[in-house]
């Protein structure tokens, strides 16, 4: 027990402090129910997975500045294959934006594997290069998304055998999530792979010598993190309907969620499930700042406080544990 | 009757850009032998393991395993192929458990746990993380984990450097007991105790070739030792230090005592004093302690235990800035760890004592200028490309890292290695001003690497093996073989009845 506390310790920390700003969401708007929380779980959703993008990355001890940008890219070429076509066509274009994520990250991997030019550097660069690249595919917001897709993150999944009540607090945009996370990340963590991120992130020298193979464990952790962007992208579309080729908010959201989420950006620490909560946490704490009419600039002098304060503390438990 | 060499190793050479690091190496391991394999500082030994072990491709020679030609590319090849090492530095990855460490090297766990039952680790939990197990612990679990594999060959690199005496003589047991079951072991120490308790043969590199493979036998150490210097030993004696001049040295008064100094695992009991005017050469093989012992004495390092006296004080210092007020400077070895190398000469030597004062008030630009000015002249900087440090050459940079002690007059400089890597000028101008520093009366403690510049530029050697002074040589008698020998840990002028478990720790120690 105390040593799955001093594993998960951080993470039960932020769940609790979610389900607390939730308690404080009903407390301020009495009236919150299953339908702001279905919202919120949509509006959380590109931010998730730009968050698992970054995460597995960061474990891996590099970073991805290109993560909005690929976003973008992702998004517009969806909608723009979607637009005007048939409903199942859909099946098809779904597959492509992952593949196309899939091989856009790997690329990243390989430009810093090959160049061994610095991470930060080579992936602002495709951050640059994406950017164009999704004005040239979508001059301004447009182009379309199937119904069928549209639909997959609006309401809820009726839980059999479950009162209503319950299952109203459950939005299949949450259910999508989890299933996507747990697609990629659940076979990842119990393989040879996962810890061999795990391994290059913590020590690449030891990561070698204990015969890792560094260079394409560090390319597959640029795909999976391309993946992950992809189905951010996805989920821009089928949230808003069009694709937008202006990256959002995301690259500095995914940042600040993995550092609060307990993943060591020097790599090789953390895990998926916090970063996720985290990413909960910031945007439940704007809904309610939100909610309280604060002035919006100020919002965000909050959200930068928050997270030095919660980092320093977590820094203070983990130092007072050790000396114990 | 000849038996097959588990592993033949012939006319292995690597080159990095023009400098060779190895030119032509072999090493043959018969099955069931322990191998010693030696080498001075510099000699190739950890190219060549690097080379057996896949971490670094060769440029020439070949490799056979049991006779066939195998090209490891890689250290998972290495292991497919048999041959498993265990670094010096432990290699488990720091984040993840032991038994994720164990999965990602695919080592089963039973035989995993019974060695290190078997090497004197009783209760290892596998699920404690790796950074949180202590360093002496983690290179016995670094030997359980290739043991378990049931490797043809184990190689180990100063497996017994950092372990206590207890943990050791387990590990030398272990080693002992697995080649008598037709398994060989490749041994790389620079202990003789253990060499001539432990190995059958030995193979001997120097300057990057196999100069002598010999058969372990009573009295062997003096023919290692002359293999590991080769045609040195015959070299010309350059011009030894007039024995007035190291007797003028000797009369200054105590700057620097240390008593009992003793740093973390590595160092364990060093007492010597360094005198004005005196520049006393440090001598020791890689990693027998004299990084923290420099550490100690530049105030990066806390002690854990001794005292250091400077000018027949007790002090504690707890910052270099400490080191620095009492007129300690400490110029190491690698040039990046002490220069701005994107700012200017001036800069550079500037910092120490502008940085001084301890506030952040404004500089006296003209008091500056002169005394930077001087400690250029006097050290003839070569000033051409003075605006940004690293576009100096080596040298230069070196005599920067000295300038600028000078230019703050610290009364005590401790080298580290200050001519690794530069050109015979440079070096013949840096000892010229060692001496003239001790000549004013200011002491040096110099450690080299390079043996014969103890006598070109020391008053006398300290000789430094496991963490403990074994020896003080007087100059006159400080040549390259007398130095080895001693940095060995081989008692001085006893050349032929060494016994071979001669006891390093006790038997050679000579006070000052």
């Amino acid at each position: 027990m105390t040593r799955f506390l001093r594993r998960q310790g951080w993470v039960a920390g932020l769940f609790v402090l979610f389900v607390a700003l939730l308690i404080v969401t009903k407390l301020i708007q009495p009236g919150y129910g299953t339908g702001d929380f279905g919202s919120l779980v949509r509006a959380v959703l590109p931010y998730a997975f730009a968050v698992a993008a970054q995460t597995v990355v960061v474990i891996a001890g590099g970073i991805d500045l290109s993560v909005a940008a690929m976003m973008a890219v992702t998004s517009v070429t969806a909608a723009a294959m979607m637009n005007g076509a048939s409903e199942e066509y859909a099946l098809l274009v779904v597959p492509f934006v992952l593949l196309m994520g899939l091989a856009l990250g790997a690329l990243n991997g390989i430009l810093i594997i090959v160049t061994r030019v610095p991470d930060i550097v080579v992936t602002l660069a495709t951050l640059f290069v994406l950017q164009g690249v999704a004005l040239l595919i979508l001059e301004a917001p447009g182009g379309a998304a199937a119904e069928w897709l549209k639909a997959t993150i609006v309401g809820t999944i009726p839980i059999p055998g479950s009162p209503e009540g319950i299952a109203a607090w459950v939005p299949k945009a949450l259910v999508l999530l989890i299933v996507c996370l747990c697609i990629v990340w659940i076979p990842l963590r119990r393989s040879k792979l996962g810890l061999s991120i795990y391994a290059i992130g913590s020590s690449e020298l030891a990561a070698f010598r204990s015969g890792v193979p560094v260079a394409r464990t560090k390319i597959v952790a640029y795909a999976l993190a391309g993946l992950f962007s992809a189905m951010g992208g996805l989920s821009l579309t089928m949230s808003t309907g069009i694709g937008a080729p202006i990256p959002g908010p995301y690259l500095l959201a995914s940042v600040a969620a993995v550092v609060l989420g307990g993943v060591v950006l020097g790599g090789g620490k953390g895990g998926l499930l916090g970063p996720i909560v985290a990413v909960f946490v910031l945007r439940l704490v704007r809904t309610d700042l939100t909610l309280l009419a604060v002035d919006p600039n100020v919002t965000s002098i909050i959200e930068g406080a928050i997270m030095v304060v919660v980092v320093m503390f977590g820094a203070f438990i983990a130092m007072r544990g050790r000396q114990s | 009757m000849t038996t097959q060499p588990l592993l033949d190793a012939s006319g292995v050479a690597k080159n990095y850009g023009a400098v060779a690091a190895l030119r032509n190496a072999s090493l043959s391991v018969l099955p069931g032998e322990v191998h010693a394999l030696m080498g001075a500082n510099g000699a190739g030994k950890s190219t060549l393991v690097k080379i057996l072990t896949g971490a670094v491709k060769p440029s020439a020679g070949r490799v056979l395993i049991r006779g066939e030609t195998r090209a490891i590319h890689s250290p998972a090849e290495a292991r497919r192929a048999g041959l498993v090492p265990v670094y010096q530095e432990p290699s488990l990855i720091p984040d993840l458990d032991v038994a994720a460490n164990l999965r990602l090297t695919d080592t089963p766990l039973e035989p995993f746990m019974n060695w290190v039952r078997e090497l004197g680790v009783p209760d290892l939990d596998i699920r404690d993380t790796a950074r949180d197990i202590p360093l002496a612990v983690q290179r016995i679990l670094d030997l359980a984990r290739a043991l378990a594999v049931e490797p043809d060959v184990v190689l180990l690199d100063e497996m017994t450097a950092a372990l206590p005496a207890n943990l050791a003589e387990r590990v030398l047991d272990v080693v002992r007991r697995q080649s008598q079951t037709g398994r060989s072991v490749i041994f790389i120490s620079h202990r003789f105790v253990e060499i001539s308790a432990l190995c059958d043969r030995a193979t001997v590199l120097r300057d990057g070739a196999t100069v002598g493979v010999v058969d372990i036998a009573p009295g062997v150490e003096e023919q290692i030792v002359e293999l590991m210097l080769g045609a040195k030993i015959e070299k010309q004696r350059a011009s030894v230090r007039k024995s007035d001049a190291v007797e003028a040295a000797s009369a200054g008064t105590t700057r620097l005592a240390v008593r009992n100094l003793r740093v973390g695992t590595k160092l364990n009991d060093v007492s010597f004093e360094l005198r004005n005017g005196e520049v006393a050469g440090l001598i020791a093989l890689e990693g027998q302690g004299q990084d923290e012992l420099f550490g100690a004495l530049s105030g990066s390092v806390r002690p854990s235990g001794g005292t250091i006296e400077v000018d027949g004080q007790t002090l504690q210092f707890s910052h270099p800035k400490d080191a620095i007020g009492h007129g300690i400077a400490y110029v190491p070895g690698d040039r990046s760890e002490a220069l701005l190398m994107q700012r200017s000469v001036r800069e550079n030597i500037a910092l120490p004592f502008s940085a001084r004062f301890g506030r952040w008030g404004p500089i006296n630009m003209r008091q500056e200028q002169a005394r930077v000015v001087s400690a250029i002249q006097r050290l003839q900087i070569d000033t051409r490309a003075q605006r940004e440090v690293q576009r100096l050459s080596g040298g230069n940079q070196q005599k920067v890292t000295i300038a600028r002690w000078i230019a703050a007059d610290a009364r005590t400089i401790l080298c580290f290695d200050p001519t690794r890597g530069i050109d015979v000028g440079t070096k013949q101008e840096i000892y010229k001003l060692l001496r003239e520093l001790a000549g004013q009366g200011k002491s040096v403690l110099f450690y080299t690497s390079e043996l014969e510049e103890v006598q070109l530029v020391c008053d006398r050697a300290i000789v430094i093996f496991g963490g403990r002074v074994v020896d003080v040589l007087p100059v006159e008698i400080a040549d390259e073989a007398a130095l080895t020998r001693a940095a060995y840990g081989l008692p001085r002028g006893a050349q032929q009845d060494v016994g071979i478990l001669a006891d390093v720790s006790h038997g050679s120690v000579s006070a000052l």
